[in-house]
């Protein structure tokens, strides 16, 4: 498989008045064509960071990518000046945003919103760029293309919005496009059925998908492999198999854990006790120790390396690494 | 749209109505009359005079009669100098006031506008405090103080521009000056708070991942939303504007309407009066439909038709 993009490293630190948060620390994956790739975890643990950092939208003056490499066509992306980066953006890497109720301009035509970034990138005249926009429009399932682009954002319904907004990402036929919790706004049946266009359109352009999300429901239906984050790290990586039926890393298995099940016939949930930790210092071993039921006293200590259990699969976990049988059994790894 | 100008257009009459009446009865209550000079009138040639101009009709009489003259437009001769109509010397004033007006309006927003983005987009920076305390400046300091102090420096010690009157392009600087600097900084610190917010918004992140330009970003998508606020107070600044050219014109002895309307109250000239009043409170009724007008135009959400 072709690999499309391929993150090295990637740390990304914000200034703030209360001093450094470490958000990204050490994050590695890569993008093959024509998958999607879901990033999972819960709130602030910089998932959305990362992807913003491949867009280079980063707030500025605050943010701040202090290592590694975002690989992107033999290029660097965290290495490019503002104004090459502003042609990788929307042609060749674009972006969805979780709330389709305020991406759009209220006061600019839909149509003009989605022939922008041809006029930008494909340098188009408007007539080709109208042509192009409806046919981008009946491909995302907007009826009456031709009426519909006159009208305002106003006009539509949150699933119509962000099948708009899903057109206007495509529009210039990117490489990647970043799903930033593309379905947390819309009720589920419009989940759904966005989640099936994503498929379909996957299927049509064989783009790559970054999904960010917090929805381990949506994950199931669409990923093809899945990395779950936590803490700025990345916890487990592997297909979507690996990651529901052979979870390795004590937090992805909380994380199932959590979640309501039909199959359990009402089971009681089982969640993850306690908080994640302080980004302004993050502890110098494993970061989820402290709630993890399977602590040893390494895990406190050093940050465990990366274990390989198959071509894709890898998890950052004591508990996988080799050394920790010998441990076990010599009583060694107990508090 | 038809229906909504229809609406307002009764709307505006109605408004006209009660200022002409308020203005009547203001009128009416202040003491004195125009012939009422310190060295005191002959009784009988009073009476004339008051026969001759319908004063000494009853009240209702003299309402209805100005209530046509309003409805013709035809304010009659002016009182005390009788060879001059009113209508004449709103011809004569109101070109001169509009100019100053309109220069000043002009100058105020896009200055205060293009102020205000660069303080939102250097938000604080350097340009951002000056910007904003310069406009604190021109919120605080009333116009006519501004004015003295402008003749002060620039007429009287650098001999820069004349002082006073209105003959020339650069006899306007001054007085355009002085008028325009207080709405200009409203306009600048209210573009700069709504600038700041509408950047933040969601939308102007999806115009940055479409690659777009920052020029493109702030014109395009951001200063357009930004504008509603500004959109808003612009009435207001307009009558704040015709208000305060009264004490401008004065100050620089420009031959405008704000000398005619000041001249008539303390003269008690009623046909002046009546004449001005009506005269100012119609630009200022169409100034503010203009503005609501232009609400429609930038943002699609607000529907003319639909509601007035």
């Amino acid at each position: 498989m072709e690999k499309v993009l391929s993150v090295q490293n990637l740390h990304v630190s914000f200034t703030t008045y209360g001093g450094t948060v470490q958000a990204v620390r050490g994050v590695s994956f890569d993008l093959y064509k024509g998958e999607t790739f879901a990033i999972v975890g819960e709130s602030g643990c910089g998932k959305s960071v990362t992807s913003q950092s491949i867009m280079g939208l980063l707030p500025p003056y605050s943010a701040k990518v202090t290592d590694g490499r975002i690989l992107f066509k033999n290029k660097d992306l965290c290495r490019l000046s503002d104004k090459e980066m502003r042609g990788i953006r929307g042609a060749d890497i674009s972006m969805i945003f979780q709330d389709p109720m305020t991406a759009l301009n209220p006061t600019l035509t839909v149509g003009d919103q989605l022939g922008e970034a041809l006029l930008r990138h494909k340098k188009m005249s408007k007539k080709a760029a109208r042509k192009e926009v409806l046919s981008m429009l009946s491909l995302v399932g907007i009826p009456d293309p031709g009426e519909r682009l006159k009208q305002y954002p106003h006009q539509f319904s949150g699933g119509m919005r962000q099948r708009i907004v899903i057109a206007m990402a495509l529009i210039c036929e990117p490489d990647i496009l970043i799903a930033d919790e593309p379905t947390t706004a819309l009720d589920v049946t419009i989940q759904a059925q966005i989640l099936e266009l994503f498929k379909e359109i996957q299927r049509k352009t064989d783009v790559s998908v970054i999904l960010i999300t917090h929805d381990l429901g949506v994950v199931a239906q669409v990923a093809d492999r899945v990395a779950v984050m936590y803490a700025g790290k990345m916890a487990e990586i592997g297909t979507r198999k690996d990651i529901f039926y052979q979870p390795q890393h004590p937090y992805t298995k909380g994380l199932l854990g959590s979640v309501p099940r039909l199959d359990l016939n009402g089971a009681e949930l089982t969640p993850i006790d306690g908080t994640p930790p302080d980004l302004f210092s993050p502890p110098p071993g494993c970061p989820f120790a402290a709630r993890c039921p399977n602590r040893m006293v390494v895990c406190d200590r050093v940050y465990p390396g990366q274990t390989i259990r198959s071509d894709s699969h890898t998890v950052n976990c004591w508990l996988q690494d080799q050394r920790a049988e010998h441990a076990v059994l010599s009583g060694d790894a107990k508090d | 749209m038809a229906r909504y100008m229809i609406k307002r257009f009764w709307a505006m009459a109605a408004t006209i109505l009660v200022i002409t009446t308020l203005t009547f009865v203001l009128m009416k209550v202040i003491p004195g009359s125009p012939f009422n000079e310190e060295r005191g009138t002959n009784e009988a040639v009073q009476k004339n005079l008051e026969a001759y101009y319908h004063l000494d009709d009853p009240l209702i009489f003299q309402y209805i009669f100005y209530l046509k003259s309003i409805i013709t437009f035809d304010f009659g001769p002016s009182i005390k100098k009788p060879s001059d109509s009113v209508n004449d010397m709103l011809e004569r004033g109101f070109p001169v006031s509009f100019e100053l007006g309109m220069t000043a309006i002009v100058i105020a927003v896009i200055s205060g506008l293009v102020l205000g983005v660069i303080a939102a987009l250097r938000r604080n920076g350097f340009l951002d405090y000056a910007a904003m305390s310069l406009a604190v400046l021109g919120i605080s300091i009333p116009n006519f103080i501004l004015a003295t102090l402008l003749i002060q420096q620039f007429a009287v010690n650098l001999k820069l521009f004349p002082a006073a009157t209105w003959t020339s392009p650069i006899h306007m600087v001054l007085p355009t000056a002085a008028l325009a600097v207080g709405p200009m900084a409203i306009i600048a610190r209210l573009t700069r708070s709504s600038m700041v917010e509408v950047l933040t918004q969601d939308y102007i992140r999806t115009a940055k991942a479409k690659g777009l330009s920052p020029f493109k970003i702030i014109v395009k998508h951001a200063l357009r939303n930004a504008l509603m606020p500004v959109i808003t107070v612009l009435g207001t600044l307009v009558a704040s504007i015709l208000t305060g050219s009264f004490v401008i014109e004065k100050i620089f002895a420009i031959p405008g309407m704000g000398k005619y309307f000041v001249e008539s109250i303390n003269q008690r000239d009623y046909p002046v009066i009546m004449g001005t009043t009506v005269f100012y409170s119609v630009i200022l009724i169409i100034m503010l439909f203009l503005v609501d007008l232009a609400y429609g135009l930038l943002d699609p959400r607000i529907k003319l038709h639909k509601k007035g």
